[in-house]
């Protein structure tokens, strides 16, 4: 069974995702802090994998990937990454990724190489669903779960159409954007995870902007099995990058402390 | 449906979740704008009244002489704005119109997209926000301050290589957030589907005036037409009436400082095959798939992707390409300035470059037409510091 659904079939309380770019601030280090956000608490991983032109994020995530790239982290060092966490945790990894880095590598090549490398399910940035058969088919071979995202502004005939083709979980927009920090969540947030809850028993992890306990609060109290947390967690990485262990230090208290405000509801 | 996004195996959409609706919106409205007939009036008196088409197919006797064959430029340097850019934005625009959208926003390279921008929306009464990498604001000065003497405002983009890559870029995530209410002026044959058809739509009148007035003047069509080729729209708009024609068609690339460099903007000539931007299409890029960086002393051909459907006519052996280095580009300059007193475009120039090239293998009665896509007043000051003016 994929990691991703054992999670999900073996909790009732939300879980917590941690996202960071592999290879940021370089390869060594950011396993490192992928291991940190796991013993304090990351329930599932989520790895960006660094990529020239990254249009779905914010200039947080856009520095980090440039940190990476220019540390010489290529997908074949990501992959190293990722087996180098799972050396020491069957922690649930998701390795998130812009397609054209799966295809210049061969679609199917690609995720048997991230099956070795223990990821356990894969969203790519632009593959609306419609695009989507040839790496879905590959995922399938390899075991891995194509994760796909939903908008606000996904309509319900695309919904089903997604909901029918999703796996592992689906990764709720929770704002029109990029990635980035955000005041609060928002109301259509809150609306998108009632509208998608009452038509899937998928897993409804809800990304973008979530960076305070209180953010991660409301989208489980709203029904969200998960939040997927990124530039909060990249921007601690981003401040430290002069002292390593106060790095470590600060991500492991910023854990603690979301992983607080998702185990307070139950999913 | 699947079938349809895409030209050949080129092509597709290939966008985040947010802009799915939109696409599809988009594909919808452009499709019922295209056989509606109070839709279709309105452009062409736009385009007729205010933009002045038709623009001339000029035959050049001085070049023809030099070059030993019939020489014709068709001039959409006179186009309203100085570019063939106008003929889409000005689609568009009446068509985020027709949708209701109530903001315009676009990227631009030479600058000739982002005022044939602002222009629409001054005339059509939308605002205009423009991105622009900060390297072609340096180079492209005379078209920042006409975009913002046109109303429009022009956001500078420090990302990357700061040139129109990253302008794209910088569009679509503004236009992930403000898809509601905005409309994405994309200005090439390149993006998701329906941009590379809808942009070529409204670019064909370039290949359709030119057929009737080759016929009308000659009485038989061109052998050969030659556009310069960034995204393709100048190159689509004028190849797509001669594709089922016995013309031979060229597409000019921006060969940069030589394709053995690596600095070049030739994504057909030296690209593989990758997805930026929303489609499949050549591009410029590492083994792994990180796009490359380009150069081009065009601003409007420094971008490491093409059209889906000028990759598809590649592959399929329909079009010939071809590369010219920023020195030959900037000698076309020199030449059809002093030779015809019409400065073109940079990016132009890089067909003359490649018409003074193949000349050699035309006969007296061989008639070659050259898209001319835009005037070059924007690059006198870029061409004088390269030593392109003569002192
Ligand atoms: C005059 C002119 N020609 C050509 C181009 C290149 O675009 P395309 O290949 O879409 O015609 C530009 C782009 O800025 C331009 O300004």
């Amino acid at each position: 069974m994929n990691r991703i659904d054992r999670w999900f079939g073996e909790h009732t309380t939300p879980a917590f995702i941690g996202f960071a770019v592999a290879g940021d601030p370089d390869p060594e280090t950011s396993v490192r802090v992928a291991n940190t956000l796991v013993s304090a608490g990351v329930d599932i991983l989520e790895l960006g994998m660094p990529f020239s032109d990254p249009v779905a994020d914010g200039p947080t995530i856009q520095r980090a990937g440039q940190r990476a790239l220019a540390a010489g982290t290529t997908p074949d060092e990501v992959f190293a990454v990722a087996r180098a966490i799972r050396v020491s945790c069957e922690v649930p990894i998701v390795l998130l990724t812009y397609f054209n880095l799966v295809w210049n590598r061969g679609i199917e090549v690609f995720y048997r190489d991230a099956r070795d490398a223990g990821i356990d399910g894969i969203p790519i940035v632009h593959m609306p669903v419609e695009e989507s058969d040839g790496v879905r088919e590959a995922a399938s071979a390899a075991g891995i779960a194509p994760i796909f995202l939903v908008a606000p502004t996904t309509s319900v005939v695309r919904q089903e159409a997604i909901i029918a083709r999703a796996s592992g979980f689906l990764y709720l927009v929770s704002v029109l954007g990029v990635t980035g920090v955000r005041d609060r969540v928002a109301e259509e947030t809150v609306s998108l995870i009632r509208r998608v809850r009452c038509r899937t028993g998928l897993p409804l992890a809800v990304g973008f902007g979530i960076s305070k306990p209180g953010h991660a609060a409301a989208c489980c109290g709203a029904g969200a099995d998960a939040v997927i947390v990124g530039s909060a967690i990249v921007e601690i990485i981003e401040r430290h990058l002069d002292d390593e262990d106060a790095m470590m230090d600060a991500l492991s208290a910023y854990i603690f402390s979301m992983r607080a405000a998702t185990g307070a509801k139950p999913g | 449906m699947q079938k349809s996004t895409r030209f050949g195996p080129f092509g597709g959409r290939y966008v985040p979740e947010t802009l799915m609706e939109a696409l599809l919106d988009l594909e919808k409205a452009f499709g019922r704008a295209d056989i509606d007939v109070a839709f279709q009036r309105t452009l062409s008196t736009i385009l007729t009244e205010y933009a002045g088409r038709p623009t001339p197919l000029t035959c050049c006797a001085n070049t023809s002489r030099d070059l030993g064959c019939r020489v014709y430029l068709k001039r959409e340097d006179l186009l309203h704005g100085g570019a063939h850019k106008l003929n889409n934005t000005l689609g568009q625009a009446l068509l985020a119109r027709y949708m209701g959208k109530s903001r315009l926003i676009a990227e631009t390279g030479a600058g000739q997209h982002g005022v044939a921008t602002a222009i629409a929306g001054a005339v059509l009464g939308l605002p205009v926000d423009v991105y622009m990498g900060a390297t072609d604001i340096a180079r492209q000065g005379l078209n920042v301050d006409r975009m913002k003497l046109l109303g429009a405002r022009v956001i500078p983009v420090h990302s990357g290589s700061r040139t129109l890559k990253d302008a794209v870029n910088e569009a679509l995530r503004d236009w992930v957030a403000s898809v509601g209410d905005t409309h994405y002026v994309l200005g090439s044959v390149v993006g998701p589907h329906p941009y590379p058809l809808m942009v070529r739509t409204f670019q064909s009148v370039i290949g359709e005036e030119t057929r009737e007035q080759c016929l009308q003047k000659e009485g038989r069509l061109p052998d050969v037409i030659l556009a310069c080729v960034g995204g393709g729209s100048n190159a689509m708009g004028m190849f797509h009436r001669f594709i089922d024609d016995p013309v031979r068609l060229i597409g000019v690339e921006a060969g940069g400082e030589g394709l053995d460099t690596g600095r070049h903007g030739a994504s057909l000539c030296a690209g593989t095959e990758g997805v930026l931007h929303g489609a499949l299409s050549y591009l410029l890029q590492d083994a792994a798939g990180q796009i490359a960086d380009t150069h081009s002393i065009a601003a409007g051909l420094d971008y490491p992707g093409v059209g889906p459907e000028l990759s598809h006519l590649k592959q399929s052996g329909r079009i010939e390409v071809a590369a010219v280095t920023d020195r030959e580009a900037l000698d076309a300059f020199g030449y059809l300035s002093r030779n015809e007193g019409i400065i073109p475009a940079l990016e132009s120039s890089h067909a003359i470059a490649h018409a003074l090239r193949i000349a050699d293998h035309l006969g007296p009665d061989d008639i070659m037409v050259i898209n001319l896509s835009g005037r070059g007043d924007k690059d006198v000051g870029e061409a004088a510091q390269r030593g392109g003016v003569p002192g």
